[in-house]
């Protein structure tokens, strides 16, 4: 049996063949992860926020885009993997509520998601699947064996990518 | 004070829990008159957890719940957000339309609206007695319904609160009708910025 390693909210974790990453209910928030096939190493970030700089407390790195992707790559690379081989998969995203007239601010899972594909573009990370946006939660498990990704919902279904 | 919710005084969360009690006791008496029966109340909790435990006090962030959240705006922004189990929401759907328990099967626009609904009055007669006790002006959105899991629901109502800190201070409250077929909760996520606002007109600042 392979262990399952859940990944909460504001939290990233790394595993390696046969670990399975996890983590449940991604509403606003992103699931990204990260993989080099080679040494199937892995990595699971739950990004909370798109950017660090606004924050006014930034040592969880896990919880912002901008330093969670860093964090994780570091933890990767330390534990042995080639960043030049290792490739992304996103999820999440999505917006829970609507509001009539609603500002900027309430597409948190929007800005979610291009924070992330940006880091990643600046960090070199070819982004091999996106899954974001839409008004519902996902669920997703990440094979440190394979790279695959499923993606469970309510209402839209699973896929495995 | 607090850019954490960890430095609040007993004094402080005694006075915030009372607050709760009383807007929670108007609350559960509207929802008894909208559904015509009794309401069982919990003594509220406050509670401050982080991120990921926040989804755990209403099942699990895989739970299958059904959420009205509305916005507060004005002198002490924040949230409210009413979340049930999707069983919960059905029964709770036949009681408002005066249907036999186990018709709903489904929640259809209908029964968005009914739910819609009492969110909004839940909020309204909650934020009544928060306004009577701080004299201060706020005011709901509209509400906005979502069914799916825990986790991304409260994901989507909490994300605010991490620009400052890795906890959220919620006020619960558990309502249930008399046998238990109804089972509910009610959030009061105030930020950061608007509890200090709260205590201060409560007399408890430091």
């Amino acid at each position: 049996m392979s262990k399952v390693i859940q990944v909460g909210m504001a939290d990233y974790k790394t595993a390696i063949n046969p670990g399975i990453l996890m983590t449940a209910g991604l509403g606003s928030c992103v699931g990204v992860c990260l993989w080099d096939p080679v040494t199937k190493i892995g990595g699971l970030a739950h990004v909370m926020l798109p950017s660090s700089e606004q924050a006014r407390k930034t040592d969880n790195k896990a919880k912002f885009a901008d330093t969670a992707i860093l964090a994780l790559l570091k933890e990767m690379s330390g534990m042995g993997a080639n960043l030049s081989r290792v490739v992304a998969k996103i999820a999440g995203g999505a917006q829970m509520f609507s509001f009539p007239g609603s500002s900027d601010i309430m597409r948190i899972g929007e800005r979610n998601a291009k924070a992330v594909q940006e880091v990643l573009r600046q960090e070199k990370i070819k982004l091999i699947y996106t899954d974001v946006g839409g008004s519902y939660g996902r669920t997703i498990h990440f094979w440190t064996e394979t790279g695959k990704l499923s993606i469970r919902t309510i209402e839209h279904g699973e896929r495995i990518v | 004070m607090a850019d954490e919710f960890m430095q609040l005084s007993d004094l402080q969360m005694d006075a915030l829990k009372e607050i709760g009690n009383i807007g929670a006791g108007n609350a559960a008496t509207s929802l008894s008159m909208m559904i015509n029966r009794r309401i069982e109340m919990s003594v509220p909790q406050l509670k401050i957890l982080p991120f990921p435990e926040v989804a755990e006090v209403i099942g699990g962030a895989e739970k299958l719940v059904v959420g009205v959240y509305l916005q507060l705006h004005g002198e002490a922004p924040g949230g409210m957000l009413f979340v049930l189990p999707l069983s919960s929401a059905l029964t709770l759907a036949d009681m408002l339309m005066g249907l036999s328990i186990g018709s709903t099967q489904k929640l259809g626009e209908m029964e968005h609206s009914a739910l819609k609904e009492v969110g909004n009055i839940l909020v309204a007669t909650y934020l009544n007695s928060l306004t009577m006790f701080t004299g201060l002006d706020i005011y709901p959105s509209v509400p906005s319904l979502a069914t799916d899991m825990a986790g991304a629901i409260l994901s989507a109502v909490i994300y605010t609160l991490g620009v400052i800190g890795d906890h959220a201070l919620v006020i619960e409250t558990e309502f249930s009708e008399d046998n238990q077929q109804v089972v509910g909760h009610l959030f009061l996520l105030p930020e950061p910025g608007s509890l200090n606002t709260i205590l201060e007109r409560l007399g408890v600042n430091v």
